[in-house]
């Protein structure tokens, strides 16, 4: 009984952790539906925008230590503390530059290349990107506070403990990321289906000449998605990194939205958000379950192999579209 | 002008397939063949066997494993470190398990059991192909790391969970421990590279290597036209796991000479080999050669001109590389996605009409 008690506060926190996989699954989602490409720099988007936003909002001098070893100087800080929003709205603006110059500097001039050049390409870009994080900021573990409840949530606890006996130990955080990203998603949605734009960016992803022929801009739509994944990036960084720090294993948790994505289809919102559900759930319960069975630390490699074992029966992913080859 | 084909007559058909068509590309081969055999093992010294030599001939095997399996038959694997994890744990059982056995027996041993994990992993690219594949054999990446970190028996039950080659010879030269010569690593490095690009060569232009290449350029059509997809990526996956197990089991006996899993064999290693191919040329066995020189020469040569000559600290230095690499990938993408070979064969040619203009 105790044990099965356990395992439904594990399925909860799973669900939790799940959510945050969705998270940065459905950036993936999103620049692979409108541009083909699949973006592997997606995690190390959501380290970038963390480290950027922690560094407007503490008014760190960018670039700083670069500067003081070439000049000598010994550069700290611009010496303010802004409001969380203004530094998130901020961040926000330089994702949207990067998009632009991403667009710029490198899709445009891959256009009509095959896509796992493509997809290397953006390897290339994830180890730049992280670079270029660690230049401008420094490496050092960072806190990052926005203001966000964190702790364990009380009501939850009392609830429980009258149910059960035993008091469920929930992160608050968790919560709010839920809800957080059940937000996003949700505008996500609307906004493909009720605006102009949104309309552009499916046409986009089902057909780029016919998109063309009717009058839409590629350009525009590419880096608009760029943003649009570059802002979900920075949803997910907030989130992953008020948890554990802002730090480069932020980056990694990209490896572990690739068999959600898997597992879910490339193409597919819903997917990304079930597949999120389900590996973060399964992962926790393996964990639990088998873990101390065979040497625990499981989480590293269980999703990818239940993606793999999945798709040898289902190549295209849950919700994935039918993969149809013609000669 | 000396660089002609005119007047080198070829009168049968071994002439005409040869590796190298053009007389002065044969002498310039048997030139550096000399200059590696003949007086690189006595110049030698350990910084630059440890620093250069030794490493470049090393990834130059794992980058022509992954280049067999990428370049030649179409498909992506992320799975390189944990797959030169299993040869650098093979060979190290072996090692410890038959001592009396010669060393080189037991790298080939340990490419032949990499193969058949290889070969287990990608079964399903029968089924998946493309992005799906690339992400499934990371399952192969991260299952394997945790496997060696987890199970005591691998790593002989020492305490550490480090894995530490043992002394052993070949032919009364130490080739593995620390009382090996920087010559010694070298050569011993050096002959397997060589065999091993040989083998893939005529691999490459044989019968298997054509399949292979029919399957990459497109699997249904390769089908239809009698190319078994099973046989074909199969041993695929098998020849060039091969190479990329003797290529862990060198980096682990004779280079490293003890390696912890993660550290040496994460998911690093998977994209520096691929960065290897991408930036040396897909599909090519010297481009393998001149990836691995690239990627093993950037950070020493990064290394030495920023900390050495700027005075820049060191770990300001590595973000540098990092955007650098990044930078580079993507600059070769999007100039040439053939990479290096492409600019060297195109440079040939050029070469060939050289001074006239056509």
């Amino acid at each position: 009984m105790d044990q099965l008690i356990y395992s439904a506060e594990i399925f909860l926190n799973g669900l939790m952790t799940g959510v945050m996989y969705a998270l940065v699954a459905l950036g993936f989602v999103l620049i692979y539906k409108a541009s083909g490409v699949f973006n592997y720099a997606q995690g190390v988007l959501a380290l970038f925008a963390a480290l950027t936003l922690v560094g407007i909002q503490q008014g760190q001098v960018p670039f700083r230590h670069l500067i003081n070893a070439i000049f000598g100087t010994h550069l700290e800080s611009f010496g303010w503390t802004l409001p969380s929003v203004l530094a998130i709205l901020l961040t926000a603006g330089v994702m949207v530059l990067l998009a632009v110059l991403i667009e710029k500097l490198v899709l445009q001039h891959l256009v009509g290349q095959e896509p796992i050049i493509l997809f290397m390409a953006t390897i290339g870009l994830a180890y730049f990107l992280e670079g270029l994080g660690d230049v401008m900021w420094g490496a050092d573990i960072k806190t990052l506070d926005v203001g966000l409840p964190q702790g364990i949530s009380e009501s939850i606890e009392s609830v429980t403990a009258a149910w059960f006996g035993y008091g469920f130990f929930i992160d608050r955080l968790d919560i709010w990321a839920t809800a957080i990203a059940a937000l996003l998603v949700a505008a996500l949605v609307a906004f493909s289906q009720y605006t102009k734009q949104g309309r552009a960016m499916r046409a986009v992803a089902d057909d780029h000449q016919a998109a063309l022929s009717v009058g839409i801009s590629l350009r525009f739509i590419w880096v608009m998605v760029w943003s649009i994944a570059g802002f979900v990036a920075l949803v997910a960084g907030i989130m992953w990194g008020t948890k554990s720090g802002v730090q480069f294993s932020l980056s990694l948790i990209a490896l572990k939205a690739l068999p959600v994505l898997m597992l879910g289809g490339f193409t597919s919102i819903p997917g990304a958000i079930v597949g999120g559900l389900i590996i973060g759930v399964g992962e926790k319960l393996f964990e639990f379950w088998i873990g101390p069975l065979i040497g625990g630390a499981t989480e590293n490699w269980f999703a990818y192999v239940l993606a793999l074992i999945f798709l040898v029966f289902r190549p295209q992913g849950l919700f994935g579209e039918r993969i149809i080859e013609r000669v | 002008m000396i660089y002609r084909e005119a007047g080198d007559f070829k009168t049968g058909y071994r002439d005409d397939g040869q590796t190298f068509p053009i007389r002065l590309d044969r002498w310039g081969y048997y030139a550096a063949l000399a200059v590696a055999f003949g007086i690189i093992p006595f110049v030698i010294n350990d910084y630059w066997a440890n620093a250069v030599f030794v490493p470049f001939l090393i990834y130059a095997i794992a980058a022509l494993g992954l280049n067999i399996l990428t370049g030649y038959a179409g498909q992506v694997s992320l799975g390189t470190g944990g797959f030169m994890a299993v040869g650098a744990y093979a060979v190290y059982k072996l090692m410890t398990a038959f001592p009396e056995i010669s060393v080189v027996i037991h790298i080939l041993l340990a490419g032949g059991i990499t193969a058949v994990v290889g070969m287990l992993f990608g079964l399903p690219s029968l089924r998946i192909k493309g992005f799906y594949l690339a992400v499934a054999t990371l399952a192969a990446q991260f299952f394997l790391v945790w496997l060696f970190n987890k199970v005591p028996w691998f790593y002989n039950y020492s305490a550490s969970g480090q894995i530490n080659a043992p002394e052993r010879t070949v032919l009364g030269w130490a080739v593995t421990g620390p009382a090996t010569s920087a010559a010694g690593k070298y050569l011993v490095c050096l002959i397997f590279a060589l065999l091993l690009a040989w083998v893939a060569r005529n691999l490459t232009r044989g019968t298997l290597g054509r399949k292979w290449m029919a399957i990459r350029d497109m699997d249904i059509a390769a089908e239809i036209i009698g190319v078994n997809p099973l046989t074909a990526k199969l041993s695929a996956f098998a020849v060039s796991s091969f190479f990329i197990g003797v290529a862990g089991a060198l980096l682990f006996a004779v280079y490293l000479g003890a390696a912890e899993v993660g550290e040496a064999f994460g998911i690093n290693k998977s994209f520096l080999v691929l960065f290897m191919i991408i930036i040396g040329g897909l599909g090519s066995i010297f481009g393998s050669f001149a990836g691995a020189a690239f990627m093993v020469l950037l950070p020493v040569l990064l290394k030495n001109v920023l900390v050495g000559s700027f005075g820049w600290p060191t770990d300001l230095a590595a973000h540098f590389e990092l955007m650098i690499v990044g930078a580079l990938i993507v600059f070769f993408l999007i100039v040439e996605p053939h990479g290096l070979a492409r600019l060297w064969a195109l440079a040939k040619e050029k070469l060939r009409l050289w001074p006239f203009p056509h």
